[in-house]
């Protein structure tokens, strides 16, 4: 038996272990690493909560999650791919166009 | 017990991968280390009894996600990450409140009564029940799903597919203008001599 807070504090830890990376990360890859540990933060407490008040809902948002984090990552990669043929560099620093 | 053991081991195995992430500098290590959180967060839904969950948090998350990341990586050639120097507001304000939220929200989420508890095999999340709560409650945003990975497929074919004739192609068009010249030089070329054999 395991109070519900637990997981929910787990779910905090590993969002805002998302949050910090891509704030202080510079590689571009990693940055979108951290957006997809953030997701799977936004998981473990839909997966929580289902458990809890017995609902499986929360289990096919989680199902909806996984596929739109697929979706982005599909796309966010080919972003990727786009910006380093025209730039050179995966260090966001650099891609400072908009800038004044 | 049982429960609360297995729980503990795992969340300190995912705490510590999301860590490594942050502290790795190479894309490759960040990745790895993410597969660890991704595989431990699959532990902890078979321990609260989702098991579709948590298989479609390996084959999906763990394979397909990790496996696109870690190829981009290789196709790219990322190097080790250089470091630069960073807002300074974010280093003087940024973290002392990233904590006090942290643990606000920790705070608040602890004293706060009447959470409740999970049970170990209390709540059962086998395929069947949620492909039938898929077909019958959630068809619509089922359906709306399958034209969203359709736009994404062909997002990624086209953002990713060489770049076409449109900024930048210098070099075919210098070679157009060129056979042009050539061809406008012999045009002119023969109606001189044309012309010349008409006057003679």
């Amino acid at each position: 038996m395991v109070p519900l807070h637990y997981y929910l504090v787990l779910s905090a830890i590993l969002f805002a272990c998302g949050v910090t990376g891509f704030l202080i990360k510079r590689n571009i890859i990693t940055i979108f690493m951290s957006i997809e540990l953030m997701l799977n933060a936004v998981n473990l407490s839909f997966v929580a909560f289902a458990a809890r008040w017995h609902v499986l809902s929360g289990q096919v948002f989680v199902f909806f999650v996984m596929v739109v984090a697929a979706a982005e990552t599909a796309v966010g990669l080919a972003i990727i791919i786009a910006v380093y043929r025209t730039r050179e560099t995966l260090n966001v620093d650099q891609a400072n166009l908009l800038k004044l | 017990m049982f429960h609360l053991i297995l729980f503990s081991v795992f969340a300190v195995i995912a705490v510590a991968g999301a860590l490594n992430l942050l502290i790795q500098r190479h894309p490759i290590s960040s990745a790895l280390s993410l597969i660890v959180v991704m595989g431990s967060l699959a532990v902890e839904y078979l321990l609260l009894g989702a098991e579709f969950v948590a298989a479609i948090q390996v084959i999906i998350y763990a394979g397909a996600i990790m496996v696109l990341f870690v190829f981009v990586i290789m196709l790219l050639n990322a190097g080790v990450e250089e470091r630069t120097k960073g807002s300074k507001v974010a280093f003087i304000l940024g973290f002392p409140a990233m904590l006090a939220i942290g643990l606000l929200v920790a705070w608040v989420l602890v004293r706060a009564p009447n959470v409740g508890s999970v049970n170990i095999g209390a709540m059962y999340g086998p395929p069947k029940a949620i492909g039938w709560l898929l077909f019958h409650d959630f068809l619509l945003p089922f359906e709306v799903t399958s034209v969203l990975v359709l736009i994404a497929i062909m997002g990624a074919v086209v953002l990713a597919s060489p770049v076409r004739s449109r900024f930048s192609k210098p070099q075919p068009e210098a070679e157009s203008r060129q056979a042009f010249k050539v061809a406008a030089a012999r045009d002119a070329a023969h109606e001189e001599t044309i012309s010349s054999r008409r006057s003679s």
